[in-house]
């Protein structure tokens, strides 16, 4: 296991009565690329201004490197943010951004520009030194905020949505190029996203946050297979949720009041007959074409409805068609209430 | 065609308040002073002959009271201009980082003393400085002084009127600036290790530059004629130049003299007015 980077021990914060932020446990460590995961109001930005200093915490402490740096304001953290807006300074250039935080730190002249070019190559934006924001594009605002950030070689550099600003073809490109970065810099980082599907794919290890509170911390293989809780599960990729007094169920693993049943591992074989336990019968009430699958839902004859990715290869029932449904014991995930 | 034709009442409107004033004001000053209704003679008499000169604008030039009411007019004007930006700014800043439901009652307080008429406020400011005046009394109430400081007719009492009036005019552009501004990019320079100070005198405050020489300018210019605080609450010997226009104007009766002082005002502005419109 790598060392630890930074500690988040009882952190917590509220506004007003409201509650952003549950006493919150959670360890980043060094050199890994960590997502917190969670809707708007799930206290995930909360977390990350914290850490950053740019709020203040009501109780708990932050602890890098075995360091309390709770009551450290933000200039004196050597921790470093992306912001979602990428707050450019408008009244400098490129190269200028870049290079405030390095001037505040006393690094000038040939070492600064030095530097600076070193980044400007790492992001690809080699010339783009004497540009203005207002003269390029939102991809490369983008990769300025970054560099701004990375010339000061944090250990930890936090992202706040850093893809969300960007066009949708853009976004996956600039996700691997992110995860390649944060590879050959070394840095941990620690990216805020509202989006699963960016979270499972670039981060090593994912929190998802809900209401302030930390629902699971885990690799994103692991929370995707095994969520701990009905939100998680739906959270991830739309997993059914069934409650094992609904449905005949014989779980691999029973005794919970409620599973976790992904919709690509249940086989769905049109006017097929059931047999047994983890079957069911039921008609076919939507269908949403996906590409490499199809998506359906279907209605149980017994009530409640259950989604079920088909494979683009599979024999595929139209709409209103019966339906057999079955599913592997080991395929119900026990939720926790 | 339709463009010419919204523009219309503007045009007129400049040319007939603004462009045709300026010639005659032009046209007096060339003249000379005579008894009569009016009491000056044209530059151009009967026959189109030339009976007109430059002596007024000369006499500006030469007399030592003339250049230093208008050097008087230009040093008020700039302090004036400076004060109101230091009080101004603090005020414009907390305003624009107040809650959202604090920001229109705030701005109102700003432009609430425009509710009262602007002399029944220099009256004030003579109850409050006249040598039985409130400060004078509170100030012996409570044993600071024996006899009444000579508050009224001075500098200070004149500067302190100056920057009362034209506050508003500081604030109004600070504001419209500094709200604009967004709060993250102080907090992006905090995070790359910016304290307080740094992030204001490299973020803030270059950014705000063209609401600071907006307000700057805009007190500067009206301030810079301005005689009725000077007159009201200055000291008498130290004229600037709106209360020597004022004089040669009405007491004098020197139509030519007067006109040229407001000719030599207007082109002292007509300075600071092009470097405004250069920066906005």
């Amino acid at each position: 296991m790598a060392p630890l980077l930074l500690e988040v021990r009882g952190l917590s914060r509220r506004f007003g009565a409201a509650v952003a932020l549950a006493p919150l446990d959670l360890a980043i460590e060094a050199g890994e690329f960590f997502a917190l995961l969670g809707g708007s109001g799930s206290g995930k930005s909360t977390l990350l201004r914290l850490i950053a200093g740019l709020e203040a915490p009501d109780g708990g402490s932050l602890l890098l490197e075995g360091r309390d740096i709770t009551r450290d304001p933000p200039w004196a953290r050597p921790i470093h943010m992306m912001f979602q807006s990428y707050a450019l300074f408008p009244h400098m250039s490129v190269a200028e951004n870049i290079g405030y935080g390095l001037r505040r730190a006393g690094v000038r002249g040939a070492e600064q520009a030095r530097r600076i070019d070193e980044v400007l190559a790492l992001v690809r934006l080699k010339g783009f030194g004497a540009r203005r924001p207002h003269q390029i594009s939102g991809g490369q605002k983008q990769r300025v905020a970054l560099a701004r950030s990375l010339v000061m070689r944090p250990k930890l550099l936090l992202l706040d949505e850093p893809l969300a600003a960007l066009d949708a073809g853009l976004r996956e490109q600039t996700g691997f190029e992110l995860r390649a970065l944060q590879r050959a810099t070394g840095a941990a980082f620690v990216m805020v996203t509202h989006d699963q599907g960016e979270a499972l794919a670039l981060a090593d290890r994912i929190a998802v946050l809900e209401g302030g509170r930390l629902m699971q911390v885990g690799a994103p293989a692991d929370v995707y297979a095994r969520p701990a809780s009905a939100f998680v599960a739906r959270f991830l990729g739309a997993a059914n949720v069934v409650e094992a007094a609904h449905l005949s169920l014989s779980p691999a693993e029973p005794g919970a009041a409620a599973y976790a049943l992904r919709p690509e591992r249940i086989r769905l074989t049109p006017n097929g007959a059931t047999t047994g336990a983890n079957a069911i019968a039921g008609h076919v009430r939507d269908v949403a074409f996906r590409g490499d699958a199809t998506l359906f839902v279907v209605a149980l004859d017994g009530g409640g409805e259950l989604r079920v990715m088909v494979p683009a290869d599979d024999p595929m029932p139209i709409m209103g068609e019966r339906v057999a449904l079955a599913w592997d014991a080991d395929d119900l995930v026990p939720l926790a209430a | 065609m339709r463009r010419w034709l919204v523009l219309f009442p503007a045009w007129v409107w400049l040319l007939g308040f603004v462009a045709a004033p300026t010639v005659i004001l032009l046209g007096i000053a060339l003249g000379s002073s005579a008894e009569g209704v009016p009491p000056f003679r044209w530059p151009i008499g009967p026959g189109f002959a030339w009976q007109g000169g430059f002596g007024n604008f000369a006499t500006l030039f030469e007399d030592e009271f003339y250049r230093d009411s208008l050097w008087r007019a230009v040093r008020l004007a700039a302090s004036t201009a400076a004060l109101t930006l230091l009080l101004g700014f603090p005020m414009a800043f907390a305003i624009a980082r107040a809650r959202s439901g604090w920001r229109a009652p705030l701005l109102a307080l700003v432009l609430l003393p425009f509710w009262t008429g602007f002399l029944l406020r220099m009256g004030a400011f003579i109850g409050l400085l006249r040598d039985q005046g409130l400060v004078n009394a509170a100030l012996i109430g409570l044993g600071f002084i024996q006899e009444p400081l000579q508050l009224l007719y001075t500098e200070g009492a004149m500067l302190a009127g100056m920057v009362h009036a034209y506050l508003p005019f500081a604030v109004l552009p600070l504001y419209a600036t500094l709200s604009r501004l967004d709060p993250m990019l102080e907090q992006a320079a905090a995070d790359l290790g910016a304290g307080p100070v740094a992030a204001f005198l490299t973020v803030t405050l270059p950014l705000a530059l063209p609401g600071v020489v907006a307000a700057f300018l805009l007190v500067f210019i009206p301030a810079a004629g301005e005689f009725v605080i000077p007159e009201l609450l200055g000291p008498s010997d130290a004229l600037p130049v709106g209360r020597v226009l004022w004089q040669e104007f009405f007491q004098n009766r020197d139509w030519p003299m007067a006109a040229a002082l407001a000719i030599a005002l207007l082109a002292l502005l007509i300075v600071p007015i092009r470097l405004f419109q250069r920066t906005s």
